[in-house]
């Protein structure tokens, strides 16, 4: 009973909803960049099949292959820690530098299999009309890939807010950092923290599903 | 990071390195094993007639799947000592990442079953199967070809995941690394070797689930080719 009332306190929970905006503030910065970092990506991977014959699109295709390839299959900790130890950067900013740099490579590979699933006769068709590369991808393919690709982007940022966790391993005070601090405080109430947090990051992802599938519904009515 | 020295000094304790490998491809395989035998239950409870069941499968997917890792691992690593159980730390992130990864892996063998088109049951039953008969020799081992690439994903990022236990103050490649990096301040040569020890483990495991992905395409080609060859009459049946 005497940790629940620890843990209760106003200012036990004031310390871990600053540390809530913190995660908020980290995983806002990395779904927007990654965002764009993985659409870039992905692009620069799937040129290489819409201009088989440009050699430099295909010799970036390929370096854009082994490049996600590579950051893909490493730990994210590892990339933030290398962030913070090479960079110089302040904590926050390598742990969303180290997030970014994984996520917009898984992200590259979420929306490329978007861009595959588009048919090429849609390519053809405007080629045909005249029209370029970069304006057939922006009005025509992407819109349609990123429609279809809405399910697995936001499963990708869920992963994003969880992963906003291991910034407390570069001394980040976000929510499970403030968590950690607070259990030092009292440590007996270390169950009940970590399934207060727990329960936070659970809500805060069920609302962004929740909202996801409002988003799909809607798109989904528009493309008809 | 191009200085000599620096590598020379990682070469010569390699046995940190060595050591941290081996804890980590330890971990993790304990906890693929606890992963599959939870994922297999935990995804055929979804498909049974039972209620509570497919609650019980609904609960631990949203719930292991919706909150952090690292969240999960406190609350054991911190909490447990207070209901008086204490565990080692690998116990602890065995239990973890096999629990979180589980949840992953009971997704994609309930999709996996869930593929498998209903006529399959129906045209099964007509002959005479029961519902076990039918699952073991029907349905478990098409549905387990269409688990197998995306499991073999789970798989790489169960690898990547046991970096967790750097975190725990811990029993990993990464902790080790880490450490030792802290000691040396190679923060350069440190963490290229760890990146290359991982990918080591991970790229030959995503490049597998490729080879069976593909492998998988071709072989739905291969059941629809005779067919076709046989209407179109090339082929006699």
């Amino acid at each position: 009973m005497h940790a629940l009332q620890v843990l209760f306190q106003p200012s036990s929970l004031t310390f871990l909803a600053l540390g809530f905006g913190v995660t908020l503030e980290i995983a806002a910065a990395t779904i927007a960049l990654s965002f764009v970092g993985g659409i870039v990506l992905a692009v620069i991977r799937y040129s290489g099949d819409i201009h088989p014959d440009h050699r430099a699109a295909v010799a970036a295709s390929r370096a854009a292959l082994w490049w996600i390839e590579a950051i893909r299959n490493l730990p994210m900790l590892l990339l933030m820690l290398a962030m913070r130890f090479w960079s110089g950067l302040p904590p926050i900013w390598a742990a969303i530098a180290g997030m970014t740099l994984f996520t917009s490579a898984v992200m590259a590979e979420i929306v490329r299999g978007g861009l595959v699933s588009v048919d090429r006769g849609q390519w053809e068709a405007a080629f045909s009309q005249g029209m370029t590369s970069p304006q057939i991808l922006w009005h025509i393919v992407l819109p349609q890939a990123l429609r279809r690709m809405i399910p697995p982007i936001v499963s990708e940022f869920v992963t994003i807010i969880k992963d906003t966790s291991y910034a407390w391993g570069l001394g980040v005070i976000e929510l499970t950092g403030s968590g950690a601090i607070l259990l030092a405080k009292q440590p007996a109430a270390a169950m009940q923290l970590f399934a207060v947090i727990a329960a936070v990051y659970f809500v805060t992802n069920l609302a962004l599903r929740a909202y996801s599938r409002r988003l799909e519904r809607r798109y989904a009515a528009a493309a008809y | 990071m191009f200085e000599l020295w620096q590598w020379q000094q990682l070469f010569s304790d390699w046995r940190v390195f060595a050591a941290g490998l081996g804890q980590t491809i330890l971990a993790s395989g304990l906890a693929l094993v606890l992963s599959l035998v939870l994922g297999v239950f935990m995804g055929l409870f979804a498909l049974v007639p039972l209620r509570a069941l497919r609650w019980l499968n609904r609960v631990y997917v949203e719930v292991f799947q919706n909150t952090p890792l690292l969240v999960q691992t406190f609350f054991l690593y911190y909490g447990l000592p207070h209901a008086g159980i204490t565990l080692p730390v690998l116990a602890v992130g065995v239990i973890a990442l096999g629990v979180y990864t589980g949840a992953y892996i009971a997704e994609i063998v309930r999709a996996g079953v869930q593929a498998i088109p209903k006529g399959q049951y129906e045209a099964a039953y007509s002959q005479g199967f029961g519902y076990w008969a039918t699952m073991r020799h029907i349905i478990l081992p098409q549905a387990i070809r269409v688990a197998l690439p995306p499991l073999t994903n789970q798989v790489v990022n169960l690898v990547k995941n046991s970096q967790i236990l750097a975190l725990i103050p811990g029993y990993d490649l990464m902790y080790q690394a880490d450490s030792w990096t802290q000691q040396t301040l190679l923060y350069q040569p440190g963490y290229v070797t760890v990146a290359v020890l991982y990918l080591c483990l991970t790229l030959p495991l995503a490049h597998l689930a490729r080879k069976l992905e593909r492998m998988l395409a071709r072989g739905r080609a291969e059941e629809v080719r005779p067919t076709v060859a046989r209407a179109s009459g090339s082929v006699p049946a």
